[in-house]
């Protein structure tokens, strides 16, 4: 084993790369949460905007199409849990299972005919000469658009939670569904909208990583990231800045793990590939006497009559 | 003005009626599933309901049906004793896989010893694996308050991955030339899961499925464990003040399903699929989610919701030789039927009022 043959600064770009889809899907699902909806239909948005944004962006040619198809993909199929949960009443724990095993069968029905096709490429930023910068130009201004989005996204998540009216009104359906349809707010619209919300940034995350990450169409090829976006927002005590570390520690790990099966440690591949599942478990159970930070109405439902 | 008005008691009548509802409705739905991917709405129907039980080759297709059926009833059991308690274990996938590992383990071990302790052994081994893999998420939960729907689910993946390095490794032939995959147990009598009667599809996972459903009768009807765990599901804090100690009924609902989840991939990996390959598991434990709330998680829907489901797995394949209908196209039709049965469920606890609101 040569330890030396990792590179660090391709380390750090790629280990922001694969902490991207984390980012989406993990933002999005916050904001639900928040607002008091515990949607784990996450994997199942994400593979559906995985192969909405795959077909879009080849059949188009643009990959930026790709994306916003991806996003209203995510956010129509999760229209579907909205309506389970917010006006049948259905429980939101099987409601999100059948939502990520509906859009399992449903993106590999769709995705038959992308097998084994390559989509275009989104290209990198132009940053003109800041770009040459050693390490800091490879390192961080080296990326496709969608990567910086993701962050302007967490920036903006966390401005409107915390500085806004319209946060004020989402935290506040969150806290106490109660008090905030006696002050006047209709919660079941609200909670639809973020859930919407939620399933486009999860449909991004799935297309970053069929389009970008990967870059190629596979079944099920999103393996458990919308499960481990919803641990991330455990970890991150539902707080967007917190959020960012995590998606970063996480992609850097699995980031690491990749690099060491590329220089043939002498752990075997498949042990390696448990590693993101295994530390994922861990960190949960780190994290899991905290839990006074969950809005108080997170997972029940709301009727205006009970 | 139509609105909701809910009901003061629920109504038994709509809990029993709501998934023959749902039956229908995704009828109608794939039916126009099917008809958007251009094959015929009302033959592939027809097949995937009629062609298995009463079609021309409805005597090779009834024992598949009992082969199909028997882990999805086995697991769903298992699962619905803790989701009637709000203990969601869905990693029953994990824990099938573990089991067939554990259990294939102890057979391919004691290879090629002739004797009758062989299969009693690997079925020990196959419930214990389960269990054991369920008892992490319980553990973690019980001693941590770990979220079990979390680690359940990443230990599913776990366990892919160890199925990976072991059909690659430890578990493989000698003798396969190379080939990934273990020694085919239906070659090896002793471990050896048959059929009892000779091409029924009657093996000893059918009969264990019969057993799991009695017995999940019995715990529910007539056990206080059972209404421990109807109380915890319907008034947490009600059952904590009747005694009911939450950590020991999370360690038993998912000790169970864990249990019967590895059972029943040992039932398969020794009979029906033979060996340990890298994808001998075909999402059963996914599926079971579905067969215990189309069941109403109640043992003996699961036993008519598992036969159902393994009459779309068959009917499903059939169409997809007959008519070209998509393998994938199937996987929509048994999502579509839990969304269904999501959404009419409402009607149980809810009436829809026509008409103005008066004033109070």
């Amino acid at each position: 084993m040569d330890l030396s043959a990792i590179n660090p600064v391709l380390f750090i770009a790629g280990f922001l790369v694969a902490a991207t889809p984390l980012i989406f899907a993990a933002i999005g699902e916050l904001v639900v949460e928040r607002t008091g909806v515990l949607n784990l239909g996450v994997e199942g948005m994400m593979i559906a905007g995985a192969i909405c944004g795959f077909a879009v962006a080849v059949e188009t040619g643009s990959p930026l199409a790709g994306f916003a198809a991806a996003a209203i993909g995510g956010a129509v199929i999760s229209l579907l849990f909205a309506f389970l949960t917010q006006v049948m009443l259905a429980n939101q724990v099987a409601s999100g299972l059948a939502l990520t095993l509906f859009g399992l069968g449903l993106s590999a029905l769709l995705g038959q005919s992308y097998v084994g096709i390559k989509p275009p490429r989104l290209g990198d930023v132009d940053f003109g000469p800041l770009a040459d910068i050693p390490v800091i130009g490879p390192v961080l201004l080296s990326h496709d658009l969608m990567l910086y989005a993701a962050l302007a996204l967490v920036i903006a998540v966390w401005v409107v939670l915390r500085f806004t009216r319209l946060g004020l009104i989402l935290r506040a359906v969150g806290e106490n569904h109660d008090a905030a349809h006696a002050l006047g707010y209709k919660v079941v619209r609200i909670r639809t909208a973020a859930i919407m919300f939620g399933g486009a940034c999860a449909g991004l995350g799935g297309a970053y990583i069929s389009l970008i990450r990967v870059p190629q169409w596979t079944e099920g090829m999103t393996a458990g990231v919308g499960w481990i976006a919803l641990a991330l927002v455990v970890f991150a005590s539902w707080k967007p800045l917190r959020l960012l570390i995590g998606a970063y520690l996480f992609g850097g790990l699995v980031q690491l793990q990749l690099n060491l099966q590329a220089v043939g440690v002498a752990i075997p591949v498949e042990y390696l590939a448990m590693s993101p599942y295994v530390i994922t478990i861990v960190v949960l159970v780190i994290l899991s006497a905290d839990r006074t930070a969950a809005p108080g109405s997170l997972g029940r439902n709301f009727h205006a009559s009970s | 003005m139509i609105r909701l008005e809910k009901r003061p008691e629920p109504s038994r009548a709509f809990a029993l009626a709501a998934p023959v509802l749902a039956v229908v409705a995704t009828m109608i739905a794939g039916g126009m599933l099917f008809a958007a991917l251009g094959i015929d709405p009302v033959a592939s129907i027809l097949t995937i309901f009629w062609e298995p039980l009463f079609g021309e080759f409805a005597f090779y297709y009834r024992p598949q049906l009992l082969i199909k059926g028997a882990p999805l009833v086995l697991i769903a059991i298992g699962l619905s004793l803790g989701f009637k308690a709000g203990i969601w274990n869905i990693g029953a996938e994990g824990q099938y896989i573990m089991g067939a590992l554990f259990g294939a383990g102890v057979g391919l071990a004691l290879y090629p010893a002739e004797t009758w302790y062989v299969f009693p052994l690997m079925v020990i081994a196959g419930a214990a694996g389960g269990w054991f893999w369920a008892m992490i998420p319980a553990l973690l939960k019980v001693r941590f308050g770990t979220n079990e729907i979390l680690v359940s689910l990443m230990l599913v993946y776990v366990a892919e991955q160890f199925l990976a390095s072991m059909s690659l490794g430890l578990l493989r032939n000698p003798e396969g030339m190379g080939f990934p995959g273990s020694r085919n147990l239906q070659q090896y009598p002793s471990a050896f899961n048959a059929d009892l009667i000779a091409g029924s599809g009657m093996h000893w996972g059918v009969v264990a499925a019969l057993v799991a459903v009695i017995f999940g009768y019995v715990l529910l009807s007539r056990h206080r464990l059972g209404f421990a765990i109807r109380v915890t599901g319907e008034a947490p804090r009600a059952a904590r003040f009747s005694g009911v100690n939450p950590a020991r009924l999370v360690l038993f609902c998912l000790g169970t399903s864990g249990l019967l989840a590895g059972l029943a991939g040992l039932f398969e990996v020794s009979g029906p699929a033979g060996q340990v390959t890298i994808d001998f598991n075909v999402g059963y434990g996914f599926t079971a989610i579905i067969v215990a709330f189309l069941g109403r998680l109640h043992p003996v829907g699961i036993l008519l919701a598992g036969g159902l489901m393994a009459l779309t797995y068959i009917g499903g394949d059939i169409a997809s030789s007959n008519l070209g209908l998509p393998a994938a196209a199937i996987q929509v039709f048994q999502g579509m039927l839990l969304f269904f049965l999501l959404a009419f469920d409402l009607f149980t606890n809810f009436r829809l009022r026509v008409g103005r609101t008066e004033a109070v």
